[in-house]
């Protein structure tokens, strides 16, 4: 009390800011402990181990639980973009993760919760299957920043059979659909949830003549296939398309080149561009032969999540995130974040650590994540597809949030949203 | 005998109850007063930045503002609108509560997970309390001695011993919890919750659950219907709660837990106030901008009245 009592005293009226970080009721919690970071030399990855042990408060109504949570990041090397005015961060994913790992363990110490977290990064030369099925020995409990393929791969372990895995980095709608795995959820949404966005903006706003130009990488072609799947679902379709194969520095050359490129379009309302590795888009704005709006991979664009998404208490998360980061939270830091939180929430309902009784909790009705987008989230229980509503931004404001006013379901607007249960031929989780 | 007459009815048309509503509006820095009386804004004053919670000292010669942005509790005079001085408030405080004594803020800071309380008269912070993530709503007993602080994002109502300043339980409640409040002497407490569209009622003795309330308004998907503040009337009997997005306030019976009434207001609405006699409610909405004044005995909106950009928080004075 006598620190208390000094510090009071250092501090005078109206300057609280010195007590406030030495305050001792801050320090009752021990955070993220770096001092048990560990260099694998024999498997040449990273591992990181943060424990978040809270101090018990209160009436302690239940038992200890323990949580351990892996978070498996497999390196994927991106080809080379024209521009590399934003890279992408290095801890991209890790800093949702850590970020929900904070707000469990907040929430857990009241209820005698606690909550550790291992992450694994594996480099571009290793298997990463070894790397999985040791954490699978750890805990049951993945969450997975992988491509489609690595992430069917780990699902199919044996060593996962019981598991819950989280996929936050894959918006494959196959995944979703045929290829489904009844332990893998998503927490990052579909493609065909965003392009379903999109295509619910243009019908709202009557744009009905749309173009198209895709770029060649396998994601944008997916991007550019999502798109015209959901065109054709809301009744629009596209009156000219074009392939992006410049090899040319179109930093210096777009002014020249995209007006040329954009002529042979002739007139439409929108301007779509797929174009998922942050490619070329940027050049096509301002540079189209007609003076039109360009939407998709840039411009107007549907996402899971962005810096500029205030409303609904993303405030506090945005601001919680850029502190212990100092960078603004990305889509798949985001997508992280949900699968951390989907976990603590059902550890703090449940009370349990046990697989099968959260598996079932956050499949069943009761389960809901305040999710800072107005609406609870919950998951699809035909797919394992974490229901919620989608940005539609650019990059200085939220333009509208998906589900748009209109866009009917006989029970669940959100289910507008990427595959229905009818569409869905996804049996893993019948 | 002419002269008196005109006396009674002068004494009928003036209100018993003359005061003032004071809105903070988030995202103009300022606070609207509107007249009980003639149900319009009769001044502006500018606050620090992002006003939200605001509540008088018992006398009213006081008002406590949470500046959130400006990471100040701003003490103005509410007849001159002059900032007197700032309290240490702690980072981003969204809300408070004003302790029986007069004397001592709770106040909760949303960035850092955290109550500070504050004594008023000293202006010194006499304790911080870790609570849940986001914390928001805040309340205190009548007779003083449990403070409350619900946490958005923790779910929880965290039960804080006055006198120890330390917390004595942690309740949860469904998602989002956003407003508390004590009723009937003290013995329950109320939480809404905005994610989980759910008002839990606690026996205030034992802290166990002694109700959970449902709203569902026609036409409006459940997930949209999010109840925020809530007021009662006098007699207790019937809460007002406002169900955000869902832009309707519902009548509830406070004794039997059923929804009796929505009533159509602006739209996100917020919080709210009673006027003195408790027969008008003011309701903040905070997409639409304005202030929505309801009848209480008729359960009516008479009337949609401007105010700032996002108003938020609101409370009545007495002005004769």
């Amino acid at each position: 009390m006598s620190d208390l009592a000094d510090l009071r005293q250092a501090a005078g009226p109206g300057d609280i800011g010195p007590w406030l970080c030495l305050g001792p009721t801050k320090t009752k919690v021990v955070y993220g402990r770096p001092d048990r970071f560990v260099n694998s030399e024999t498997m040449g990855r990273r591992i990181i181990q943060f424990a978040l042990i809270g101090t018990l408060y209160g009436a302690m109504a239940h038992a200890e639980v323990i949580l351990n949570v892996g978070y498996l990041s497999i390196y994927e090397p991106q080809p080379p973009t024209l521009s590399n005015l934003d890279p992408e961060p290095e801890d991209i994913g890790v800093a949702g993760v850590q970020t929900g790992l904070d707000d469990n363990a907040t929430t857990g110490r009241f209820l005698g919760h606690s909550y550790e977290l291992t992450v694994v990064v594996v480099g571009e030369d290793e298997d990463p299957l070894p790397a999985a099925a040791a954490l699978l020995a750890q805990t049951p409990y993945l969450i997975l920043d992988a491509p489609t393929e690595q992430l069917l791969a780990i699902a199919d372990l044996p060593e996962a059979k019981d598991a819950m895995l989280f996929n936050t980095s894959s918006g494959d709608l196959s995944l979703r659909d045929a290829a489904c795995r009844g332990n893998l959820l998503h927490s990052l949404p579909s493609d065909a949830m965003r392009t379903d966005a999109l295509a619910q903006i243009f019908v709202q706003r009557r744009w009905n003549d749309l173009v198209m130009i895709a770029g060649t990488h396998p994601q944008d072609l997916a991007f550019a296939d999502s798109m015209r799947r959901s065109l054709t679902k809301f009744g629009l379709d596209l009156s000219g398309e074009k392939t992006w194969a410049f090899d040319a520095d179109m930093r210096r050359a777009a002014a020249q080149e995209v007006p040329l490129f954009t002529q042979e379009l002739g007139d439409y309302d929108v301007l779509i561009v797929a174009d998922e590795l942050q490619d070329f888009g940027r050049y096509i704005l301002y540079n189209t032969w007609r003076p039109r709006p360009v939407a998709g991979s840039e411009g107007l664009t549907a996402v899971t999540w962005s810096p500029v998404i205030e409303q609904w208490g993303a405030a506090q998360l945005q601001s919680r995130f850029e502190e212990a980061h100092q960078r603004d939270m990305t889509s798949q830091d985001y997508a992280a974040w949900a699968a951390m939180r989907t976990l603590g929430e059902a550890v703090t309902r449940t009370n349990s650590s046990d697989p099968g009784t959260l598996r079932d909790y956050i499949l069943s009705e009761e389960f809901e994540l305040a999710g800072f987008k107005g609406r609870p989230l919950t998951y699809r229980d035909w797919n394992g597809q974490l229901r919620q509503p989608i940005a539609i931004a650019h990059p200085r404001a939220l333009v509208a949030q998906a589900p748009l006013d209109g866009f009917l379901h006989q029970t669940n607007e959100l289910d507008t949203l990427g595959l229905d249960r009818p569409e869905s031929t996804c049996e893993a989780f019948q | 005998m002419i002269r008196s007459a005109t006396l009674i009815c002068g004494l009928l048309v003036s209100p018993v109850w003359a005061g003032e509503i004071w809105v903070t509006n988030e995202k103009d820095d300022t606070v609207s007063i509107i007249s009980t009386e003639t149900l319009e804004v009769i001044q502006t004053y500018p606050t620090g930045e992002r006003p939200r919670g605001i509540t008088f000292s018992k006398d009213f010669s006081r008002v406590y503002i949470c500046a959130s942005d400006s990471d100040a509790v701003q003490v103005m005079d509410p007849n001159t609108g002059e900032i007197l001085h700032d309290l240490p408030s702690g980072e981003d405080p969204e809300q408070f509560v004003l302790h029986p004594n007069d004397r001592h803020l709770y106040i909760a800071n949303e960035d850092d997970a955290i109550t500070t309380v504050v004594d008023t008269e000293t202006r010194r912070v006499i304790a911080q309390i870790d609570v849940g993530v986001e914390p928001e709503g805040m309340a205190v007993s009548p007779d003083g001695k449990i403070a409350i602080t619900t946490s958005e994002t923790t779910n929880m109502a965290h039960w804080i011993d006055t006198e120890t300043q330390e917390l004595f339980a942690n309740t949860l409640v469904d998602s989002r919890p956003r407003h508390a409040e004590f009723v009937k002497d003290g013995t329950q407490l109320w939480v809404s919750a905005e994610i989980g569209g759910t008002i839990t009622i606690f026996d205030v003795a034992d802290q166990s659950e002694i109700g959970k309330i449902d709203f569902e308004v026609q036409g409006v998907h459940p997930d949209r219907v999010q109840p925020v503040g809530f007021e009662f009337t006098a007699d207790e009997k019937t809460a007002f709660v406002a169900l955000g997005p869902s832009n309707h306030v519902a009548v509830v019976n406070a004794d039997t837990f059923e929804v009796e009434d929505y009533i159509l207001v602006g739209r996100r609405v917020w919080h709210m106030d009673f006027n003195g006699d408790k027969s008008l409610l003011f309701t903040t909405n905070g997409v639409s901008g304005d202030v929505t004044v309801i009848d209480v005995a008729s359960r009516t909106a008479l009337k949609s009245i401007k105010v700032g950009r996002f108003p938020w928080g609101a409370a009545y004075r007495p002005t004769d």
